[in-house]
């Protein structure tokens, strides 16, 4: 993993969200207020907007910028969670020795572990997090094992895509559509579609390398 | 989409250079990050007050800038959490030593953003979270209620105390008790539409009304058919009254608060079917306060906030107080 490889991915994410924006903010207008779908574009297009400024600084370095750009730039849940994410994994240990997959693991790990934390979230509760700590959990046991790291990638794209599809069914008890209470029943959760999106894009590019 | 707007990008910088603009004599408007603070510094020992939150909602939390309310307010893009680096920036222009005291709504993202700026900055600082609306259940196992338009009596009673040398502790407990003491349900006839999505952000039939609406047209308890003023008043009222249990003759204070698209004209006539209504059931409106000070946009619709008062409360909410959308006593 190095900053360049962050940027492409930004890049690929940026066209598979613009292409689902409708669904994700009529997602949004359901059981929320529609402001997700724009706070991820705008920090999407901040983050690829870094690219000249970033290309050539060290993981750690560039890692802190992005986190800074999302913290500052984005506003609303998304920018708080998304900000937390970067932040907390520009601080694993080691960034300036060679990324293997183990240790881009890890970093994944950290950052999600950071965002349950600031959102006090849990899996069951109709939000991103729904998708993003089983995919985290995967990722611990993928880190620790021998396993094919294709096969391994093509099962989180499975998991995140079940994870997403169960917010369905859920009541809220995190975030604005908790406020709705039985009526946020048979809605997916945008924050848990966008997620799905953001991972499905980055494992697929990483089996089709 | 209708609105005055010549670019979606520039919506909010347009909106706040006018604002600096129009009341230079008392504000002034940093950008990037962007706050709104007083045009003086804060006295000495002085606790400084800060809210926040999305943008959308005015003349919440800019217009309450000013002597005896708040020295700072960070607005956010529109029905977005203003971001971390805004709060740090407000209270390093406005700290004079005393300690900040950021207030604010019940919603995720700005409790998070709120809470990082807090980590951010290194002076002295202390929340309030204001969690009034009735239309949503409070329980520990949810985000709990949604804060909404007692933000507004919370910043001018607290506003009066910080004017008046109280510690941050005291500016707390007493924000707490108002808040405590304040319930709100609000109804909206049409929607509202976010700029950055150019079309209404709900569908709703000409003759429905949402009960119990939430400040960024999140929806809330049901959706009816809309009624005569005086059934949908008395329905608000008990909302409230189930809630807040106010004994007979307890002393309130009475808000009539507009979503922003519903006249002065029909803003009065609610507070007089609220009065009747208040009146028939033995309790006492001793304040009042009606016009649009927490909107939605252009959303047409009004939420009824009730206020328990003591002398307290009373005596902080008559203080002089000198806003760009409340000025009284000075």
């Amino acid at each position: 993993m190095s900053v360049s490889f962050l940027i492409s991915q930004a890049k690929n994410i940026q066209i598979v969200i613009d292409e689902n924006a409708a669904e994700i903010e009529a997602l949004d207008q359901n059981i929320g207020d529609g402001d997700h779908i724009f706070n991820v574009q705008r920090g999407l297009k901040l983050v690829v907007e870094l690219e000249t400024d970033i290309k050539n600084l060290p993981l750690q370095k560039g890692l802190n910028m992005i986190a800074m750009k999302v913290l500052s730039g984005i506003g609303g849940s998304s920018g708080a969670l998304f900000g937390t994410f970067f932040m907390s994994m520009a601080k694993t240990p080691d960034l300036d020795k060679n990324i293997d997959f183990n240790k881009a693991c890890e970093m994944v790990i950290t950052g999600i572990n950071a965002m349950k934390e600031r959102g006090k979230a849990d899996v069951g509760e109709k939000t991103m997090m729904d998708v993003l700590i089983p995919v985290s959990e995967k990722l611990n046991e993928l880190k620790s094992s021998n396993a094919n790291m294709k096969e391994g990638l093509s099962e989180i794209i499975k998991i995140a895509e079940d994870r997403m599809l169960s917010t369905k069914d859920m009541l809220a008890t995190k975030g604005r559509a908790s406020f709705l209470g039985e009526r946020a029943k048979g809605h997916i959760d945008p924050g848990a579609r966008s997620s799905q999106l953001i991972i499905d894009t980055i494992c697929k590019s990483l089996i089709n390398k | 989409m209708k609105k005055f707007i010549n670019n979606v990008d520039d919506f909010l910088k347009e909106s706040l250079n006018g604002f600096g603009k129009a009341h230079n004599d008392i504000i002034k408007v940093n950008f990037e990050p962007n706050f709104i603070s007083r045009k003086t510094k804060t006295k000495e020992g002085k606790v400084s007050l800060i809210s926040g939150g999305g943008s959308g909602h005015e003349p919440m939390h800019g217009g309450f800038v000013g002597h005896g309310m708040l020295d700072a307010a960070c607005p956010g893009f529109v029905f977005s959490a203003p971001t971390p680096d805004q709060m740090q920036a407000a209270a390093e222009h406005v700290d004079s030593g005393a300690g900040v005291l950021f207030i604010v709504k019940n919603y995720s993202g700005d409790i998070m953003n709120f809470q990082m700026g807090a980590e951010m900055y290194s002076g002295k600082n202390d929340s309030i979270i204001t969690n009034d609306d009735v239309a949503v259940e409070d329980s520990t196992f949810t985000t709990g209620r949604r804060g909404v338009a007692a933000t507004v009596l919370v910043e001018k009673i607290v506003g009066s105390l910080a004017e008046n040398g109280g510690s941050l502790e005291e500016c707390k407990k007493l924000g707490e008790k108002v808040n405590k003491n304040s319930g709100t349900m609000g109804v909206a006839f049409t929607s509202c539409t976010v700029p950055a999505a150019g079309k209404p952000t709900f569908d709703i039939g000409n003759d429905e009304m949402e009960f119990g609406v939430g400040i960024h047209g999140e929806p809330g308890r049901k959706r009816e058919k809309i009624q005569p003023s005086k059934i949908i008043v008395n329905n608000m009222l008990e909302a409230i009254i189930d809630d807040l249990k106010p004994q007979k003759n307890e002393k309130t204070l009475l808000f009539v608060n507009g979503m922003g698209g519903t006249p002065l004209t029909e803003l009065y006539l609610v507070y007089d079917n609220a009065c009747e209504i208040l009146k028939s059931k033995g309790i006492e409106i001793t304040r009042s306060l009606v016009g649009n000070y927490c909107t939605s946009l252009e959303m047409q619709g009004a939420s009824i906030t009730l206020l328990k008062c003591d002398e307290e409360i009373l005596k902080n909410w008559d203080a002089p107080v000198h806003t760009a959308a409340m000025r009284w006593g000075m």
